[in-house]
């Protein structure tokens, strides 16, 4: 690694060979810095020896601890040389070596001498230097200096003191923010890189202050701004004030005319900055986006393919949401299918896919089989996604379209990319009925020469549950009867547990079946043995034509309605003794991953296989640690954790969040404080809460936080009780109250006595989304159907004036704080009705469906229907009052 | 939300995807392991293709890198998923351009580690820790050549490599224009 230019040919030509770094080593060239100790200089000389060392450090090699000092040191001696291109590369060398907090000072004096100096390379390069590697103290020594650099006449000075304080404000903010003038005098330097460099700080400066941020763009984009790089920040600057404005009537749009302005602007990077920053404004409407889709469109054709990347790549963004309005740069994007380059192929093909309509599928699909042979694995993922998604909107193109995906899955392939395939070939199954048999079939034959172990068995598994409802369940059997002759231990036992669903749910094929099972009873692993004597034995033993009993189907086949994170951890903590472990204290609740449902079994709400061990949930760390809080360990079963909700604005002294933990009879608010003082230490830190406004909540206990020093999050609890299952609201009024200590920040002590304080917090209020878990169904409809009309609530509600019909939808979801499903929370642009479907669980572990229709009653008004269906019909009840109160 | 504009690296790779010069900003490499392991597949996935004349862009593992080559030279900068495309290609350009001043015009591999020391001061002069220093190719030429130029340096210490001399002139003559 040390010499990657040893020759390692000697029969080459030494000229094309040759190269000044031959034979380098670390060891010879720290030797040769010596050089650097010469009472006569050598500058040239000495540039030589740096350039090797930092060849060097370039090509991986690290210097020892001792190596670093010696070499730092030697550098230092350097600074009385005159000569300018060694001192540059002194600079570079001191920046490379990152020297330690008592090494910088031997070169301060030095440094400090070079920023005053009069040649502006110096101070330029010397305040990058001593910038990079200096701390806060130093700092308050220089800045004086680095004021006046900031308002320097070279623009190379003023530029580097303002990029090195986009530097230091991460870490010495305090300072940093004191030279608001100077910077703000430098915005307006008619020099362009140093008016980018002042923005780019002032806007830092003043993030969290959204009035000046606000002022600063309004003033700018009246147009003073030269550099393209500075009108660059401003765009998106701009866009993130568009964002946070309250107002998103889109007539009145604050800055969208400065937007669209700077689409005519002359520096590409301007226009296509801004044109994207108006494809990402929420609720866009056509005819904003038109201006934008038409400077898009041109990059499209541009000779260089950095245009036509960055233009194809945002068209196809806003083909997610707006394939109508892309449709006009079809034709262009037709012609990028054959581009050199690949990356803009494949997202034009995508982009086509996403905004094609029916007819011009087949010709589509035509272009993209010449495409596949000659792109890598991950565009072809990125393909088929297209396509799946394509199929979806066009059931009736199926056949063209499982024929494709069929062809591409036979052809070489890596695991994910044949993953991919076969994901949507299920889902392609799933969703579209008449795609069912052809699907299945080409499954089965890919199983038959399948070199992954995974897919073969998440397909047998899938066989297992779709194979026997069709209408000649037969002609599977031969294929996964093959796979127990031919394939390893772990798709055999996948094959056996396939035909024993095909037994148990087809009972014409039982006979069969049970002659295939009693030969895998021979099979030479235990747990392919295992299965096939399992199944024999539950599923009627002799063999016979009978019917397998429903407890035995949902014993050996019926979904486990239980996050397997969850019930793995349950297992772990459960302890051997009298008591049976029991799998309803299992707790249900994962937030990404919507639940199996029980009267629908082996419908997969995500492509193929058991539920992917979602991220381990905050919900078990949740109850881990009230759990371990004897206080809190009588409350029961933990139902719902809410997200963190602030209470603090950010940047303030002390930021705290709250998390609601509810119980069945008590609810727990965990206050996550964070103290952003390093020269404090809080003590004793509890929150006083005033439950005045919450009538049925009464405080049962608290537990302080003993010490809450800099930096180091703590929590400290409240809990209190309430009417047992009911859902109780109200509002509570929060002081966080501490004994503070000033602390030492050189010697990181604090003092021995403190005073005590308060600090006011915001409100909290506890709602009726608290009481309800957000858990999703993977078949609403089904799901609808099975739960009856017996406790079906239906009623209507004008929401009066709204928006828009989006912004109506979105409020209501809040307000229930349920589950929305499938994808029924999106509403299309310019649509005046909509139907939303969404799914929950109610406290005391009630299963609540809701079905949302709204429509639009004159110009703004909004008319809802609240159809709700749940296990009982008091909770029914209690959802429409949620609706009828809030 | 970072809004500033961010170079995630600048590099540098012979025609074996070999370092000649790099240089990270971004703590996503945190290991010489992790950076060798980028540019490799950098290497790979772009060196099939032909940015002799334009410059090409690629995206993968949600960054994306812009390059050019020359010779047996390949200049890659690479930046976030959501960077302006064309800003990367700006400082792409810059770089690639500038070099070539300093160089003379013949770039390649063994001019490129003979005059090493030019091609480190001008990535200095590009991007610092991350934030876009300078585009104009002239511009960055001229910083790096004019460190030659201290008057109080004795002439025979006419220093680094003559070449430096002559992009100077090169430069007097097309500013003085």
């Amino acid at each position: 690694m040390a010499q990657p230019l040893v020759k390692k040919d000697d029969d080459r030509d030494d000229e094309a060979d040759y190269s000044p770094f031959l034979g380098i080593e670390k060891g010879a060239v720290l030797q040769e810095a010596r050089v650097f100790n010469d009472p006569q200089l050598d500058p040239r000389r000495c540039s030589q020896v740096i350039t090797k060392l930092l060849y060097l450090l370039n090509q991986g090699e690290t210097f020892t601890k001792v190596e670093a000092t010696e070499v730092f040191f030697a550098v230092t001696k350097l600074f009385q040389s005159k000569d300018i291109g060694l001192r540059r590369m002194v600079y570079v060398m001191i920046k490379e070596l990152s020297p330690s907090a008592d090494e910088v000072i031997i070169v301060t004096s030095s440094l400090m001498k070079d920023m005053t100096s009069k040649t502006d390379m110096y101070r330029a390069n010397a305040i990058r230097v001593l910038c990079r590697i200096t701390d806060g103290t130093l700092l308050t020594q220089i800045e004086r200096y680095l004021k006046q650099a900031i308002v320097d006449k070279n623009p190379v000075v003023a530029s580097a003191a303002l990029v090195s304080g986009i530097h230091l404000l991460q870490t010495n903010p305090e300072i940093v923010k004191r030279w608001s003038n100077e910077v703000q005098e430098a915005v307006q330097s008619r020099a362009a890189l140093v008016q980018f460099h002042a923005l780019a700080l002032l806007h830092q400066i003043r993030q969290n202050d959204r009035l000046a941020v606000n002022k600063l763009v309004s003033s700018l984009t009246k147009g003073s701004v030269r550099s393209p790089l500075a009108q660059c920040l401003l765009i998106r600057y701009t866009s993130q004030v568009i964002r946070e404005s309250a107002n998103t009537q889109a007539a009145d749009r604050p800055f969208y005319d400065f937007l669209e302005g700077c689409l005519r602007h002359k520096a590409e990077m301007v226009i296509f900055e801004a044109a994207r920053a108006i494809t990402e404004l929420n609720c866009v409407t056509t005819r904003e986006l038109t201006p934008a889709i038409t400077v898009l469109q041109l990059f499209l054709s541009s000779s260089k393919p950095v245009l036509r990347f960055a233009a194809v790549r945002t068209l196809n963004k806003v083909a997610m949401t707006h394939p109508m309005a892309v449709t006009n740069c079809n034709i262009d994007m037709e012609s990028l299918i054959s581009d050199q380059n690949r990356s803009i192929a494949t997202l034009a093909i995508t982009t086509l896919l996403k905004t094609g309509n029916e007819s011009s599928v087949d010709r589509l699909m035509k272009q993209i089989t010449n495409f596949m042979s000659d792109i890598a694995d991950e565009f072809k993922i990125v393909v088929v996604e297209a396509i799946r998604s394509l199929c979806l909107k066009f059931p009736l193109k199926h056949r063209s379209l499982m024929n494709f995906l069929s062809n591409i899955l036979r052809e070489e392939g890596g695991f994910d990319y044949k993953k991919a395939i076969v994901d949507s070939i299920v889902i392609l199954i799933r969703d579209i009925p008449e795609a069912k048999e052809t699907g299945l079939l080409h499954l089965c034959e890919f199983i038959e020469d399948c070199e992954f172990t995974y897919l073969s068995t998440q397909i047998l598994h899938f066989l297992g549950i779709e194979g026997p409802k069709t209408s000649d369940p037969s002609k599977y059997i031969r294929y996964i009867y093959n796979r127990v002759h031919l394939e390893n231990a772990t798709v055999r036992a996948a094959a056996v547990s396939t035909l024993a669903k095909f037994g148990a749910m087809v009972d014409t094929l039982k006979p069969r079946i049970f002659v295939l099972l009693r030969r895998c009873l021979f099979d030479n692993d235990d747990e392919v043995r295992d299965r096939a004597t399992l199944y024999l034995n539950t599923l009627g033993g002799d063999g016979a034509v009978v019917q397998t009993g429903e407890d035995v189907k949902e014993f050996l086949f019926g979904s486990l309605d239980i996050p397997l994170v969850n019930l793995e951890n349950s297992l772990k903590n459960y302890e051997p003794s009298e008591e049976s472990f029991d799998i309803y204290s299992v707790p249900r609740e994962v937030k990404t991953q919507p639940l199996a449902e029980k009267k629908a079994p082996g419908k997969k709400p995500t492509g193929l296989g058991a539920p992917p061990a979602g991220p381990p949930s905050t919900v078990d760390a949740y109850e881990k640690l009230l759990s371990s809080i004897p206080e809190f360990a009588n409350f029961g079963k933990l139902f719902k954790s809410s997200a963190p909700v602030e209470l603090t604005e950010a940047e303030t002294e002390y930021a705290v969040n709250v998390v609601k933990h509810i119980f069945d009879g008590h609810v727990v608010f965990q206050y996550n404080c964070t103290n952003t003082i390093p020269e404090q230490l809080l003590e004793n830190v509890t929150v006083i809460v005033d439950a005045s406004e919450a009538e049925e909540f009464a405080e049962v206990a608290s537990k302080p936080l003993r010490s809450l020093p800099y930096d180091s999050p703590g929590q400290t609890f409240v809990a209190f009780e309430k009417p047992e299952g009911t859902p109780a609201i109200g509002k509570f009024s929060n002081m966080l109250r501490f004994i503070v200590k000033e602390v030492d920040p050189s010697t990181g002590e604090a003092e021995d006595d403190g005073v005590e304080d308060e600090y006011q917090l915001e409100e909290l209020e506890v709602v009726a989304a608290d009481y309800i878990l957000k858990v999703g169904v993977s078949n609403f409809r089904n799901a609808w159907e099975s739960m009856g009309a017996d406790c079906e609530r239906i009623d209507e509600y004008g929401l009066g004036p709204r928006e828009s019909l989006a912004e109506a939808v979105n409020a209501v979801i809040d307000l229930l704080g349920m589950q929305p499903c499938e994808g029924t929370e999106v509403v299309p642009n310019n649509s005046r009705s909509h139907t939303c479907l969404l799914s929950g669980v109610y406290i005391g572990n009630v299963k609540v469906l809701v079905r949302l229709q709204f429509g639009l009653d004159g110009p703004k008004d909004v008319a809802m229907k609240l159809a709700v269906r749940s296990e009982d019909e008091s909770v029914s009840d209690a959802i429409h009052e949620i609706v009828a109160s809030g | 939300m970072e809004l500033c504009p961010l170079i995630k690296n600048i590099l540098i790779l012979d025609s074996e995807g070999k370092r000649i010069a790099v240089k990270y900003y971004s703590d996503d490499w945190p290991t010489n392991a992790a950076k060798e392991a980028f540019e490799k597949s950098v290497f790979t996935k772009t060196q099939k293709t032909n940015a002799r004349t334009e410059a090409e862009i690629t995206m993968f593992d949600d960054y994306i890198v812009v390059y050019k080559f020359i010779q047996d030279l390949h200049f890659f900068v690479t930046g976030g998923e959501n960077e302006n495309e064309i800003i990367l290609a700006a400082v792409l350009q810059g770089f690639f351009d500038a070099v070539g001043l300093l160089l003379r015009g013949t770039v390649d591999k063994k001019e490129a580690l003979e005059n090493l020391d030019i091609i480190l001061l001008c990535i200095d002069e590009i991007v610092d820790g991350g934030i876009i220093l300078e585009t104009d190719a002239n511009v960055i030429a001229g910083k790096v050549a004019s460190h030659s130029m201290d008057a109080g340096a004795p002439l025979s210490e006419q220093t680094i490599t003559q070449a430096l001399a002559t992009a100077r002139e090169h430069l007097t003559r097309s500013l003085l224009k």
